[in-house]
């Protein structure tokens, strides 16, 4: 089975960005470059015009299923991820009954094969259930499928479990990937605790909530030597000690979500729920600070945290309101804004949706090298488009950026030389 | 005249028109309030329903009373918390209420943000009777008529807010509301009561009680929750009164004709000295009277005012 696509522009960080045409082999990419004939029989794809990419990777994706299969199945939420050019996404464990053992894994697997989308790689949880007390048996989750650890939803917010998880890990070279809150300081917080806050009278979340979580987990990352990936960073605090961090040598690699580089705390005003998320949007100062944080490499990876909730969920009044959006499907338009600001080049927003997220969880993904596999992405650069929740692929419809105009849209997406999307 | 809005969510987005508005209309409603027989036609056969989702007396009753003296059909709907965990959401909690053709949900919630919620999403008029820590709009309207009664002029009128501004819906809408009529406004408390940026609202921050209350025209006292004491956010009823207790010898510092305020209900000598609550320069009172005739002006006003 041969698939060639030709003449586009093939950005490969690293390895090419420029004319090329891809040739694609049995699953994997058999060669890149310019003027590859067409073997007989071959599919051909014509991408004139059209930039082609590695397939993206997503390191935090919440698929709800067990449990919570009226927000998301890993079957919607696969299509979701391949409609917005994501090839491979990492699942996050806390569904119901949290992924803390071999048989959810498999579960989540299984329903990922059927589905027949993209590749799903389970990240099990740190500590049984998720309560942050004992740890949860790494060696069966990682035999079984898991590429991480993590509680996310919830910090480990002991810092004793926290030093265990991250030496234990070390065994398996699992990353240990960690939601930084401090939940005495978030207590009843609903949005980022600044001007707006004060204005509307709601309940706060510090950036001292998360920044005293870093700086802990920094720490534990140094004494212990394991490999710490921090989600969805937020804060300017955060970004100033993970550089600098970096800059001494500690193992450690970060993301950040496109609402905390695009979305500042006003856009909660008008008590706006599909605002809500956790970690919440910030000030301007930290937009600017994540920002340069991508910028000079701090932060390796752009990930969307793509948390899907039913609409009754979030038409409700914002205390009791669910935290967390949909991502997947305006990931890449609102990364490409990132472009168009000077902060990256397109490069540069292609390896953080690539190969660094790929490399930071060591998955044999986001690369167009000959004998990868071949999970690839087209995108039309040109093309305008406006956010329409009614036309997403997940179940999930809570986006902030409904009515954005946005630049640059996937248009087919291919998982093992198969063509997925549309 | 109207207000050319459906719905009274926070004095935030009020004009100081609009605001004016409410008091000169609310001036020939308390003539009426003070009337042999307390009542004219204007809302008749329109439907008033209080929906509280918080204990109270004063708000609760004061809107009856302003709505029936309007001639308007009042039902009282108190929900309790244990309708809401039988899981009805607040929305089809209203959406029933509002299929009963109510033109005024009158809606008091422990969450900020609920009244705007149903504004959203419903036809009948939304007046915010207070919102978690949000806003309290006619209870600054009411306060700024009984400021008006006495002071006649808000620009350059100082006036100190006292207490837990951070969780405070009186003292944001007052806030709100003096600051766009020219007045200085400062907010005395701990610092573990003051919101985050609060000097961004235009207010000057006291954490001492006497130094703040120096040379102001206005005193207003805030309810201290007591249950916010402990780990959270004082440490002891004891303490906090020994600070921020409004004493006599404390209202000396105050101009001499000063005003002293309080949004009810009081906690007699812990916030407020039982002398000084019962004193000449107190108005809490006329507070609870100027509140029937400002909810009657929204009420009217928010109908279409004819």
């Amino acid at each position: 089975m041969s698939v060639i696509i030709k003449n586009g522009r093939v950005i490969d960080p690293g390895r090419i960005n420029g004319p090329a045409d891809v040739l694609i082999e049995n699953g994997t990419i058999a060669a890149v470059g310019p003027g590859l004939k067409a073997p007989a029989g071959a599919t051909v794809i014509d991408a004139t015009g059209k930039w082609v990419l590695p397939g993206f990777v997503d390191l935090h994706v919440h698929f709800r299923e067990p449990g919570f299969e009226y927000k998301e199945t890993i079957a919607t939420g696969a299509a979701a991820a391949v409609a917005g050019g994501f090839t491979s996404v990492c699942c996050m464990p806390n569904t119901q009954p949290v992924n803390d053992n071999q048989s959810i894994t498999e579960f989540i697997l299984d329903k990922a094969k059927a589905a027949g989308l993209a590749n799903v790689f389970p990240i099990g949880a740190i500590t049984k259930g998720s309560e942050g007390k004992e740890l949860a048996e790494f060696g069966d989750l990682k035999k079984a499928g898991c590429v991480a650890v993590s509680d996310d939803g919830k910090p480990v917010m002991n810092a004793m479990v926290m030093r265990r998880a991250l030496e234990y890990a070390r065994a398996f070279d699992l990353p240990v990937v960690d939601h930084c809150e401090c939940t005495h300081l978030s207590e009843g917080g609903c949005m980022h605790e600044g001007q707006v806050a004060t204005e509307m009278g709601l309940h706060g979340i510090p950036s001292a909530s998360e920044d005293v979580m870093v700086a802990r987990n920094l720490a534990l990352a140094e004494l212990t030597g394991g490999r710490l990936h921090l989600a969805h960073l937020s804060t300017a605090g955060s970004v100033r000690m993970v550089r600098e961090a970096k800059a001494r040598g500690i193992r450690v690699t970060a993301e950040a979500c496109p609402h905390h580089f695009l979305l500042t705390e006003e856009a909660v005003r008008e008590f706006n729920t599909n605002a809500k998320m956790n970690p919440p949007l910030r000030s301007r100062k930290d937009v600017e600070a994540v920002k340069a944080g991508l910028k000079d490499g701090t932060i390796d990876v752009i990930a969307t945290d793509h948390a899907p909730h039913a609409a009754f969920e979030k038409e409700r009044e914002f205390d009791y309101a669910p935290f967390g959006i949909v991502g997947l499907e305006t990931a890449w338009g609102l990364a490409l804004v990132l472009a168009e600001e000077g902060v990256l080049t397109v490069e540069q927003v292609v390896s953080a949706l690539t190969i660094q997220p790929a490399r930071a969880f060591g998955l044999a993904k986001g690369t167009l090298a000959v004998g990868a596999d071949a999970d690839v992405t087209i995108v039309d650069p040109e093309a305008q488009w406006v956010v329409d929740p009614g036309q997403f692929k997940s179940k999930g419809r809570n986006t902030p950026f409904a009515g954005w105009k946005l630049k640059g849209r996937v248009v087919s997406t291919l998982v093992g030389g198969r063509v997925v999307h549309p | 005249m109207s207000l050319k809005r459906k719905d009274l969510l926070g004095i935030q987005d009020m004009s100081v028109e609009e605001i004016t508005l409410v008091l000169e209309t609310a001036e020939s409603f308390k003539e009426v309030s003070g009337r042999d027989i307390k009542k004219v036609p204007t809302l008749r056969g329109k439907t008033v329903v209080n929906l509280f989702f918080e204990p109270s007396t004063r708000t609760r009753t004061s809107f009856e009373l302003a709505a029936k003296r309007l001639s308007a059909d009042v039902i009282n709907f108190a929900v309790s918390a244990s309708s809401v965990s039988k899981g009805e959401t607040l929305l089809d909690t209203a959406r029933n209420i509002e299929a009963m053709q109510a033109d005024f949900i009158v809606l008091r919630h422990p969450m900020a943000g609920a009244p705007n919620i149903l504004a959203k999403l419903l036809r009948a008029s939304i007046v915010n009777a207070g919102d978690g820590g949000h806003e309290h709009p006619t209870q600054a309207l009411l306060d700024l008529y009984t400021l008006r009664e006495k002071k006649r002029e808000f620009k350059g009128l100082r006036l100190a807010i006292v207490g837990d501004i951070a969780h405070s819906r009186v003292a944001r809408s007052n806030i709100y509301a003096l600051t766009k009529l020219g007045a200085e406004v400062r907010v005395i408390g701990p610092p573990t009561m003051m919101p985050l940026e609060v000097e961004r609202l235009g207010v000057k921050v006291f954490y001492d009680l006497d130094e703040g209350l120096r040379g102001v025209d206005v005193i207003m006292m805030l309810r201290l929750q007591l249950e916010r004491q402990g780990i959270a956010l004082f440490p002891s009823i004891r303490e906090y009164s020994r600070l921020y207790c409004l004493t006599p010898e404390r209202v000396k510092l105050a101009a001499p004709d000063a005003l002293v305020m309080h949004p009810g209900p009081i906690n007699r000598g812990v916030e407020i000295a039982p002398e000084v609550a019962d004193s000449v320069s107190s108005v809490i009172l006329d507070q609870v009277t100027n509140g029937v005739a400002v909810r009657m002006a929204v009420l009217y006003l928010l109908s279409g005012g004819k």
